[in-house]
C-alpha cells in the first residue's frame, strides 16, 4: 500500500467531513428526543420518531405505496418502449444510418437533457389541457417520458457493441426475424435492460419537481411528502425517514457489491480451470 | 454430370456504389468442395450471403436442389453457414449452440441430445457440451461453429473464411480436418478464402473471382498449370509474367516479342493469338531450366544475375538481356556451380509456359 502524506490524509478527511457531516446529523436527529419544531438541541436518545412513522396517520406511508407504485409502472413501461425502440434502431444501423435515425435517436434523449422544471410545466399544462385528471396517470405518463432515455440508451449502447453475425447466424440456422429477437437480442441485452430499468428507478423514486408540477388533488409521492412537511420546520420523523431510506439504498450498494465481486471471484475460478486443463 | 445442387444464374448485386457482382453464373455439383477464391473485395462473401439469404441480388436467381429460393429469407433455405468469426451465441453453451437450429425447427429433446452429441464427437469436442463458448480456444470455437452448422444437415454448407483467424499451424490442420470432414458427411460445401494455397490444398474445383466477376473455373491443377487470364496467372502461385506482343505464327508454335528479347510460345485452344496482338507468357519459376547446354532445344541465352538461398530452394534471377528478368527455382539438391555473372543457357517445356491475353494494366 502507497503511504499517505499527513497533508492529503487531511484533506480527503475535510473532503469526506464536508461530504457525509449533513447526512450525519439527519441521522443523530432522527434519535434525538428534543420535541421542538426546529431542534437544535441534543436533548437525549428516543426512538420515538420511528414508531411515529409507522402508525399510520403520518401520511407517509401511503405516499410510499404511491411513490413506489408509480416507479414499477414507469419502469416496466419505459423498459418495454426503451428497448423495442433501441432494438428497432439498431436493425437499420447496417453500416449506414440516414438523417432520420439521427434525429431520432436525438429524439429519444432529449428528455435527460431538459430542464426538469420546463418539462414539469409542459406536462402540467398538456395534462390540464387534455382534461388527464388521475393522479397515478399522470404521474406514470411523465415519469415515463424521463425514464426512457436510460433504457434507451443502455440498450442502443450494447447493441451496438454486439457482432451483427450474431443475429444472421440465428437466421441461417433457422429462425424467424421475431424468434432471433426473443432467442437473442433480449437475452444478450438483459443487463443493458437491467441496469437501465434501475436507474430509471432510481430516478423515478428520487423525482421532485416534475411530480410537484404535474400531481393534482391528494397526497403526492414520497419527495413531495417530505418536502411538505418540512415547510414549517424540520419535523424530527423526516429525519427518522431519511435514515431509514439510506439504510435500505446502503444496503442495496452494499449486496450488489458483494454480488458482483463473487461474480468476478467465479470467473477468475474459471478461468483458472480453463488454463489448467 | 449429374444435376446441380446450386446453381447461380446471372447474379448482380449492387449496393448504390457501382457493381458488386456482374452477371455471376456458376453450378455446384452435389458432393463438392467448391471454392470461391479472390482478393478482398472481389465479391465473394457477397455472393455467399446472396447464396444464405442474408443479402438480395440486385438481378439474377438462385437455385438450390432445382427450386428457386431467390425470394426466401435465410430461415427458409437448406443451407447452413459457418461464419468468418463464428458467431456463436455467447449466452448459451456448446450443446445449447449445436442445438440451437435443430430447437428451432421443434425437434425433441431427445432427438436434439442424439444428434448434437454425434456432431461434437464428429469435430472431437466430446465432454465440451457444458463449455460456454469464452472457455473456449479459437480451434474449438471453430469446431462449435462447424458442428452447428453440420447439425442441420444443409443441402450446400457454406464457409466464410472460417480459418482466417487461426494461427498458422492451426490453419494447416484444419485444412486436413474440413477436407476428411467433408468426404466424411459427403455434404457439398462452398468455401471462401483469399489465400490461394488454401483453396488449392483443399478443393475440388476453385473459382477465381476478381472484381465481381469469373476469371476461371477448374481443379486445383487446371487453375494451376493452365491459367486462362492473366489475372488467373497472377493470383495463383508464383508466375513469371512476360507481357509482349506476337511476331510470328507457324504450325510450330508462335513467338512473342518482349522488350526486345524473342520467346518461342504455343497458343492453346482458348487463346491462339494473331500477329500483332498482344499475349502474356506464364513461366511458373520452378519450370525454368538452365545450364552450359540449350535447355529443352530452346537457344535462348542469359546472364545469372544474383542467386539466393531461401529454405531448402535456390532461388536465382537471370537477365536475358534488357529489362527482362526470369525467377527461377531450383532444389537446394540440384544447386548450380555458375557464378553470378556466367552466361548459361536457359529453357523451359513450352507446354508448361501458357499464353494468355494481355489485359491493360489498371484491369489487374
Amino acid at each position: 500500500m502507497k503511504k499517505h502524506s499527513f497533508g492529503s490524509l487531511l484533506f480527503i478527511g475535510l473532503v469526506l467531513l464536508v461530504m457525509y457531516l449533513p447526512i450525519a446529523v439527519v441521522i443523530v436527529y432522527s434519535f434525538n428526543a428534543n420535541t421542538a419544531r426546529i431542534p437544535i438541541d441534543f436533548t437525549g436518545w428516543t426512538t420515538d420518531w420511528y414508531a411515529k412513522l409507522f402508525e399510520g396517520r403520518s401520511g407517509f406511508g401511503d405516499a410510499l405505496l404511491l411513490s413506489v407504485r408509480v416507479a414499477l409502472w414507469a419502469v416496466v413501461i419505459s423498459c418495454v418502449i426503451g428497448t423495442l425502440g433501441a432494438i428497432g434502431m439498431a436493425r437499420r444501423v447496417d453500416g449506414k444510418s440516414s438523417r432520420l435515425d439521427t434525429a431520432m435517436e436525438s429524439l429519444m434523449s432529449l428528455p435527460i437533457m431538459i430542464p426538469e422544471i420546463i418539462l414539469g410545466l409542459a406536462f402540467m399544462v398538456v395534462f390540464n389541457a387534455m382534461g388527464i385528471r388521475g393522479n397515478d396517470l399522470r404521474l406514470v405518463l411523465a415519469h415515463v417520458t424521463f425514464c426512457i432515455p436510460y433504457v434507451f440508451l443502455n440498450v442502443k449502447s450494447r447493441l451496438v457493441g454486439m457482432d451483427p453475425a450474431l443475429f444472421d447466424a440465428a437466421r441461417d440456422l433457422g429462425a424467424s426475424p421475431a424468434r432471433v429477437v426473443r432467442d437473442i437480442t433480449l437475452p444478450l441485452c438483459r443487463p443493458a435492460i437491467m441496469s437501465g430499468a434501475f436507474l430509471a428507478l432510481a430516478m423515478s423514486l428520487d423525482d421532485f419537481v416534475i411530480s410537484f408540477f404535474v400531481y393534482g388533488a391528494g397526497e403526492g409521492t414520497l419527495p413531495i411528502k417530505i418536502y411538505s412537511s418540512v415547510k414549517v420546520g424540520v419535523s424530527p420523523q423526516v429525519n427518522a425517514l431519511c435514515t431509514l431510506i439510506m439504510g435500505v439504498v446502503f444496503i442495496a450498494v452494499a449486496l450488489s457489491r458483494y454480488l458482483s465481486s463473487m461474480r468476478a471471484a467465479r470467473q477468475r475460478r474459471l478461468e483458472r480451470q480453463i488454463r489448467a486443463a | 454430370m449429374a444435376e446441380p445442387v446450386l446453381r447461380l444464374d446471372g447474379l448482380c448485386k449492387d449496393y448504390g456504389e457501382g457493381l458488386v457482382l456482374s452477371g455471376l453464373s456458376l453450378d455446384v455439383y452435389p458432393g463438392e468442395f467448391l471454392t470461391l477464391l479472390g482478393p478482398s473485395g472481389c465479391g465473394k462473401t457477397t455472393t455467399l450471403r446472396i447464396i444464405a439469404g442474408l443479402e438480395r441480388p440486385t438481378a439474377g436467381r438462385v437455385v438450390i436442389d432445382g427450386a428457386d429460393v431467390t425470394g426466401l429469407p435465410p430461415e427458409k433455405r437448406p443451407v447452413n453457414t459457418v461464419f468468418q468469426n463464428y458467431a456463436l451465441f455467447p449466452h448459451m453453451n456448446v450443446f445449447q449452440n449445436i442445438a440451437y437450429g435443430l430447437k428451432v425447427l421443434g425437434i425433441s429433446k431427445s432427438e436434439q441430445k442424439e444428434r448434437v452429441m454425434a456432431a461434437l464427437s464428429l469435430v472431437r469436442l466430446t465432454g465440451f457440451e457444458r463449455r460456454m463458448p469464452s472457455q473456449l480456444s479459437g480451434g474449438q470455437r471453430q469446431r462449435v461453429a462447424i458442428a452447428r452448422a453440420v447439425v442441420l444437415q444443409p443441402k450446400v454448407l457454406l464457409l466464410d473464411e472460417p480459418l482466417g483467424a487461426l494461427d498458422l499451424k492451426l490453419r494447416q490442420e484444419m485444412q486436413q480436418e474440413l477436407k476428411s470432414l467433408q468426404q466424411k458427411l459427403g455434404i457439398t460445401f462452398v468455401y471462401i478464402t483469399h489465400d490461394q494455397e488454401e483453396a488449392l490444398n483443399m478443393s475440388s474445383r476453385i473459382v477465381i473471382l476478381n472484381a465481381g466477376h469469373i476469371e476461371q473455373i477448374g481443379t486445383p491443377e487446371e487453375v494451376y498449370e493452365c491459367p486462362l487470364t492473366l489475372f488467373a496467372a497472377d493470383f495463383i502461385g508464383q508466375n513469371n509474367l512476360l507481357h509482349g506482343t506476337v511476331t510470328a505464327v507457324s504450325p510450330e508454335g508462335l513467338s512473342l516479342e518482349v522488350n526486345g528479347v524473342t520467346l518461342p510460345a504455343l497458343p492453346n485452344e482458348v487463346f491462339s493469338p494473331a500477329v500483332g496482338e498482344r499475349a502474356a507468357l506464364c513461366l511458373r519459376p520452378q519450370r525454368i531450366r538452365y545450364g552450359r547446354e540449350p535447355q529443352h532445344g530452346m537457344t535462348l541465352k542469359g546472364t545469372i544475375r544474383s542467386k539466393e538461398y531461401v529454405g531448402g530452394m535456390q532461388h536465382t534471377q537471370i537477365a536475358l538481356g534488357g529489362e527482362v528478368v526470369l525467377n527461377a527455382v531450383t532444389q537446394s539438391a540440384e544447386l548450380d556451380s555458375y557464378p553470378v555473372g556466367s552466361e548459361v543457357f536457359v529453357g523451359w517445356n513450352r507446354r508448361h509456359a501458357p499464353l494468355v491475353p494481355d489485359a491493360p494494366k489498371e484491369a489487374v
